[in-house]
């Protein structure tokens, strides 16, 4: 694994490991090992690099919420902000448990978007009126709730 | 209502304590209330939709009992809310409605 105009360059075998994990990260380093024809302690000393360099960002659980009784609601609120100010709507907004992700894109007019989760309308509501809209240089907001998903994955190497 | 209280009615807000208009769950149209003069003012600007919305969930009556602590506008914002009006009518009465409290809270005593 070496660096490569700062983005970190991969060997084959490190391809290999990710598209492995991807795919099931509960596999233990023997089975990838298998997999792949290399010994268990290689896989862990090539985990171990890829965590300590931060391609692999983190470890983590896909939960059903439907399935444990929390129902809940995900919006796509759009915030228009005056340009001075949207690195900082932007961080308070990440800042926000509610919100799940935060981007800003550049089309006609600076624009942030984000996911928001809550528990129904009424929080999702009283979330942008009271904590969104009083941010400084939010210059109004669109929100559409998300009302069914056809798929959401994660891009797969 | 004595000086004091009626000056708390009247008072500049904070960004935190501002009326926010949206026109519908999330979608936030720009216009904000500073304070019940700014409020009587954006009654006249902003889209009836705006208005509708806010009537009907009891924003108007939460804000103006929580936020002015005006107890007489919120009687009767809440009257006006009884006889449903919609369109220019509830723009025409809310203004009416807020315009007259205003002008009474600024009456010397």
């Amino acid at each position: 694994m070496k660096l490569k105009n700062q983005a970190i360059s991969l060997d084959a075998l490190d391809w290999k490991i990710l598209r492995a994990l991807q795919k099931n990260s509960k596999q233990t380093y023997s089975e990838i090992g298998r997999q792949l024809g290399v010994a268990h302690s290689t896989i862990y000393d090539r985990i171990r690099k890829l965590e300590k360099s931060g391609v692999i960002k983190k470890w983590t659980v896909d939960i059903d919420l439907k399935k444990i009784g929390m129902n809940h609601i995900t919006a796509r609120m759009n915030v228009y902000t005056d340009p001075k100010e949207s690195d900082n709507v932007a961080k308070k907004l990440s800042d926000a448990k509610e919100v799940l992700e935060v981007s800003i894109s550049l089309s006609e007019e600076l624009l942030i978007i984000a996911k928001v989760f809550a528990r129904d309308q009424d929080e999702l509501h009283s979330f942008i009126a009271k904590k969104v809209a009083p941010l400084q240089g939010v210059l109004r907001i669109r929100t559409s709730i998300i009302t069914k998903k056809y798929k959401e994955e994660k891009f797969l190497i | 209502m004595t000086t004091s209280s009626s000056a708390r009615t009247l008072r500049m807000l904070s960004r935190e304590n501002a009326f926010y208009f949206f026109t519908s769950v999330g979608n936030y149209t720009g216009h904000r209330a500073m304070s019940l003069e700014d409020f009587a003012h954006k009654i006249g600007e902003v889209e009836i939709a705006s208005l509708e919305f806010h009537l009907y969930r009891g924003d108007f009556e939460k804000w103006t009992a929580e936020v002015l602590e005006d107890s007489e506008l919120t009687r009767r914002i809440s009257d006006l809310k009884h006889l449903e009006p919609v369109g220019n009518a509830l723009r025409d009465q809310l203004h009416f409605t807020v315009s007259k409290r205003l002008e009474e809270l600024k009456k010397p005593e």
